[in-house]
């Protein structure tokens, strides 16, 4: 199957999922299961990685920048730009693709070798509708929330490394977070958080429910989801800055 | 009723039936039978309509399922139960929420009249301590009673069995197919059974369908199978010497 017949298979997919749901009960109680299991659940990771690096880029940027004629509030500016722009929206949407990523095809790839999936449809019942929608809602509704407590938890960690080993003071560093904000810097960064959900959430989907064969298919698909969904996520993120920042 | 009438269905160039006709009866078990490949399974989700016909007809009481509106085939579908052969009970559900999710996703019943219902289906099926157990906790015996229960909290009109003995020991397999049998009898369900278990073909076969290569090569009862000269569904029956001093001391009993 080539790409164009994928890209076209997708679009059918994405047909099916935005309907109306079939039960409103059902459906909310769907929506909350997955924004625990998709939303909730990374927070850890999300948080944990969002730290470091914010630590490690603050101190690279600072061991970088040793030329006194140059102000080390540079440093928590260089690292605030760094954080918002792409570490925050794109290197967690890219965790996020292998950790999330993984689960929904796995989840949905189970369920339609072991024929849940057929279940749902001898039942009456639009399986991809059933199934999917609450998945998109969830991460593009709950993603933002995350990628920010990413953006916070990084500059907090990028102020801590500097206290911690000297190279640049706390107040340097604030005042350079402080300078030059800019909030339309914010809005592209939610954009693309935007972006990056439906595509975490939509392209594992595809490769989990139209999996054929047995538990070594779904294993391989959801391989293949990881790629995939990284792929695009780099892809869209060009585009996406080249249209909204140049 | 369900009448079926000169089935065809095909993927790509291979044809996997070939103009099959017979009719299943409300209150009856009936029974498919035939090898690995013979088309028994494309069969039977033909007849639920995960596949579509290539041409034939399959009339559910006289309504043909290709000519439903939407609105038709929702109301359809839940006339029909289904007992998958891996049971495809939902993992990350209970038992209970298993069982009751037909009811939440068809009707507006209060959550104490559908728990109501799916313990009287539970108890009926004889697994009344499970309700908060999940799936995986559960024997592959149990694990086909959940799947009846479920196939069968929305009374349906017609019961649908792919192999539901597969993978359990004999005695079990007995409990399953006298529980679908007292089922179907109880609720004047049209039911329709695919196998490969010579026992259930003995045991419930009212009605018994054998297809060989895409083809209905014999159909009659489970009696009608010791005395037919039938070469394709003898050959396939009675494949084990077992079954074959079985069938000579029956028919050496009737002579």
């Amino acid at each position: 199957m080539n790409y164009l017949e994928h890209f076209g298979k997708y679009c059918m997919m994405l047909g099916q999922v935005f309907k109306a749901p079939q039960r409103p009960r059902v459906f909310r109680d769907a929506l909350f299961k997955d924004i625990e299991e998709l939303g909730l659940k990374s927070l850890g990771i999300i948080m944990f990685i969002s730290f470091f690096i914010g630590g490690v880029i603050a101190l690279q940027t600072a061991l970088n920048l040793e030329d006194p004629l140059i102000p080390d509030s540079l440093i928590g500016f260089a690292a605030k730009r760094s954080i918002i722009l792409e570490f925050a929206p794109t290197f967690c949407s890219i965790i996020l693709a292998g950790k999330v990523g993984s689960y929904i095809t796995s989840s949905i790839g189970t369920m339609r070798v072991t024929e849940q999936i057929d279940a749902l449809e001898v039942m009456g019942i639009n399986s991809l509708n059933h199934l999917v929608l609450p998945k998109i809602i969830a991460t593009v509704f709950f993603y933002p929330f995350l990628i920010c407590l990413g953006m916070i938890l990084g500059i907090f960690g990028g102020w801590l490394a500097g206290v911690l080993s000297g190279l640049f003071t706390g107040t340097d560093y604030i005042i350079g977070i402080q300078s030059d904000f800019q909030p339309f810097l914010l809005v592209y960064a939610m954009i693309k958080t935007l972006v990056f959900a439906f595509l975490i959430s939509t392209v594992p989907s595809y490769h989990g429910y139209y999996v054929k064969g047995g538990s070594l298919a779904v294993g391989k698909a959801s391989t293949q989801a990881v790629v995939w969904t990284t792929v695009l996520i780099v892809i869209s993120n060009y585009f996406l800055t080249q249209m909204l920042l140049t | 009723m369900i009448a079926v009438k000169d089935l065809h269905k095909g993927f790509g160039d291979v044809k996997v039936l070939k103009g099959i006709s017979t009719t299943f009866h409300p209150g009856e078990t009936s029974l498919i039978i035939g090898q690995s490949g013979s088309g028994k399974t494309v069969f039977l989700k033909s007849l639920i309509g995960l596949h579509v016909p290539e041409s034939g007809t399959i009339s559910f009481d006289g309504r043909i399922n290709t000519d439903f509106t939407m609105e038709a085939k929702r109301a359809w579908r839940q006339e029909i139960g289904m007992v998958f052969q891996g049971s495809a009970l939902f993992d990350s559900q209970t038992v209970e929420e298993n069982v009751m999710f037909p009811l939440k996703m068809f009707t507006n019943n209060s959550q104490k009249e559908m728990l109501d219902r799916v313990n009287f289906v539970l108890d009926r099926v004889n697994l009344s301590n499970a309700n908060k157990k999940f799936p995986a906790e559960l024997s592959g015996g149990m694990q086909k009673r959940v799947a009846i229960a479920r196939a069968i909290v929305m009374n349906p009109k017609y019961l649908f069995c792919d192999e539901p003995n597969s993978g359990l020991d004999p005695q079990t397999a007995i409990v399953i197919d006298n529980l679908i049998q007292e089922i179907t009898a109880e609720y004047k369900i049209t039911t329709v059974i695919n196998t490969h278990d010579m026992n259930s073909v003995m045991e419930i076969g009212k009605k018994i369908v054998f297809l060989k290569n895409g083809v209905k090569a014999w159909e009659g009862t489970k009696n009608e199978i010791f005395k037919t000269d039938n070469e394709a569904i003898v050959e396939f029956v009675y494949s084990s010497n077992l079954f074959k001093k079985v069938r000579q001391a029956y028919l050496n009993e009737t002579k």
